[in-house]
């Protein structure tokens, strides 16, 4: 049982991270557009709802997603007939679980970056003629750059670090649902301190290692178009 | 669809825009004919310029009311029609500039060129920077620009798409005031070589005299006066209008001489000497202020003075004005004196006295006009 480290954890995480913030940038984007220009007076509901996993415990946010992905659930009983397997304790359903967990770390950097990109800039391009989505991709995005590196980042360096939504939605199966932190929680469980450690070092050197690369680039390049 | 065979104005701006908080601001005013024209909203501060500005952009929602420009619709509150700026063909260059910072001085200026092939780009491109003599500037970014290069790819970006309607933000107030006086002339004789009706906000009446062919004066809010902007001067059609304006006499002169730094124009049927102000054309508008003008009985060569305007005139009429009168003369063209109620009695001046205007010719305050 001596391994030096589960390796297939580590991939796992990984793989899920990945996944997990291609998928929020994609719903992230519209998302956090709407809350940057939305002037519906409604908007503070959704602004709420997206910042909760901030606060909730993850076992009450994964307590309610096993609820709500169960065979007698709307959602479980349509992903079991359109995919014939059911999502709790599956990789699919932890996924689902990890974007919403991870939802205001990627929503809350964009929505704010693209809140200040100055209004003027936007309205010019308009009266060029360019629509609406292609202004977002012409001026709001290249002028949000570090806003959406803070957080793709953010997002992914949270999703390798859950704990508690991955432990009440994924269980702790071997190559489907067992991440580095379920797998470091097994092996303290065991006893197990050197694989635990070995982990554990590698998970904060690269959290660390992401963290501060990002940092670095946003202060070199506020903006990187004025460098010669 | 034909423009020049629609009967009616070319633009026609009835429309109101109401802000929470009981502000309302109405923008009525139009102009006649497609083609060149430079239509100047002259007002202070606040009184809704800007507004009217973005009303016709399409920025503003109009709220009471309609805008039609050459035939079309382009915002009518009633029928519930509002075209979004990217349907109106206009250009729009706002007061800040709001020049795209993470792109070129090119792909700015090719930023609304979007339906055209990259050849065509280039080639308007390049156009557009001979045009404004930004010529190898292409490849820097806004950042590294003086203001007034920044203001000339504003200008350019406005005009890339060669829009039916120049809208002109306070084009020149970013700029220091020696590259405001110099860049006036060379921006009017561009808008002339463009052939595009113009509509241009400013608060300084030097600049809008030089710029402007029909002024709209805009006061809290309203429209004041609209029409051509000699008339607007000429008769102002309250007290309001006439303190927004200035006090001063406004006329336009024929320059018919400039030697030694002194300008001789042609003003209706009288001759004024003033200091040139250096660039000056065919044609000027001469501004004396009424306290500069002094009234004198008979009109002799006046040995031994430095006064270089003596003008035979005639009273139209008096206006008693607090401890001042303001007297109305007809000196070839309409000229006012403002003088002490105590000198007006000296001298029993009367409607239809003839008597001499006289002015230094330091006093005499001259803004070229092509």
């Amino acid at each position: 049982m001596a391994t030096l480290m589960d390796w297939e954890a580590i991939r796992l995480s990984l793989w899920l991270a990945s996944l997990t913030t291609a998928l929020l940038l994609i719903l992230g984007l519209p998302l956090a557009y709407w809350l940057a220009f939305s002037r519906r007076r409604w908007k503070f509901l959704v602004e709420a709802v997206v910042a909760m996993p901030l606060v909730l415990p993850p076992t009450v946010l994964g307590f309610y997603l096993l609820m709500a992905m169960g065979p007698r659930s709307p959602l479980g009983r349509a992903w079991e007939g359109l995919f014939g397997s059911t999502l709790p304790f599956s990789f699919e359903g932890l996924l689902i679980a990890s974007v919403l967990y991870s939802l205001p770390f990627m929503i809350q950097p964009l929505a704010a970056a693209f809140a200040s990109v100055d209004r003027g800039l936007i309205e010019a391009s308009w009266c060029l003629g360019v629509s609406r989505p292609r202004t977002f991709l012409r001026v709001i995005a290249p002028l949000s750059w570090a806003g959406i590196l803070t957080g793709l980042v953010l997002s992914f360096a949270h999703t390798l670090g859950e704990f508690g939504v991955v432990l009440m939605v994924g269980g702790n199966l071997p190559g489907r649902t067992r991440t580095v932190s379920i797998a470091i929680y097994d092996q303290v469980q065991a006893m197990d301190y050197a694989p635990a450690a070995r982990t554990a070092a590698l998970l904060l050197g690269v959290s660390f290692l992401v963290l501060a690369f990002t940092y670095a680039l946003r202060r070199r390049q506020r903006k990187p178009w004025t460098l010669i | 669809m034909d423009a020049h065979l629609i009967p009616g104005p070319y633009l026609q701006a009835v429309a109101e825009r109401c802000f929470p908080g009981g502000t309302t601001i109405e923008a009525h005013f139009e102009i006649p004919r497609p083609g060149f024209s430079v239509t100047v909203l002259f007002g202070p501060s606040g009184s809704g310029k800007t507004t009217t500005l973005r009303l016709l952009a399409g920025l503003e929602r109009v709220d009471r009311g309609s805008i039609r420009v050459g035939g079309a619709v382009w915002s009518n509150a009633e029928r519930h029609i509002h075209l979004p700026p990217q349907a109106r063909d206009l250009g729009f260059l706002p007061q800040a500039y709001h020049l795209f910072p993470h792109l070129s001085v090119a792909a700015n200026l090719s930023y609304g060129l979007t339906s055209q092939g990259p050849q065509a780009r280039q080639a308007r491109v390049d156009e557009l920077l001979a045009l404004l003599d930004l010529t190898g500037l292409g490849e820097r970014h806004p950042g590294q620009l003086s203001g007034g290069q920044q203001q000339r790819v504003a200008l350019g970006r406005a005009l890339a798409r060669k829009p039916r309607l120049l809208l002109l933000d306070e084009p020149l107030s970013a700029l220091d005031r020696p590259s405001q006086l110099r860049l006036r002339k060379e921006l009017r004789d561009l808008l002339r070589s463009l052939d595009i009706p113009t509509i241009l906000v400013t608060h300084d009446r030097a600049e809008a005299l030089q710029l402007g062919d029909r002024l709209v004066v805009m006061d809290q809010g309203r429209v004041c006066q609209s029409g051509d902007i000699q008339q607007v001067f000429d008769r102002p059609t309250d007290p309001a209008v006439a303190t927004i304006l200035g006090v001063e006499t406004v006329v336009l002169g024929r320059v018919e001489a400039v030697t030694e730094g002194m300008a001789t124009l042609a003003v209706g049927t009288a001759r004024i000497f003033a200091a040139d102000p250096g660039s000056l054309g065919q044609h000027a508008f001469v501004c004396i202020r009424g306290e500069d003008v002094a009234v004198e009985r008979g009109c002799g060569p006046g040995p031994g003075s430095t006064v270089r305007n003596r003008l035979p005139a005639r009273i139209t009429a008096l206006h008693p004005e607090g401890s001042l009168v303001r007297i109305a003369l007809d000196a070839g063209f309409p000229l006012e004196s403002l003088v002490t109620r105590q000198a007006c009695a000296d001298l029993h001046l009367t409607e239809g006295d003839r008597v001499c205007a006289i002015l230094k010719a330091a006093a005499v305050h001259l803004i070229p006009h092509d």
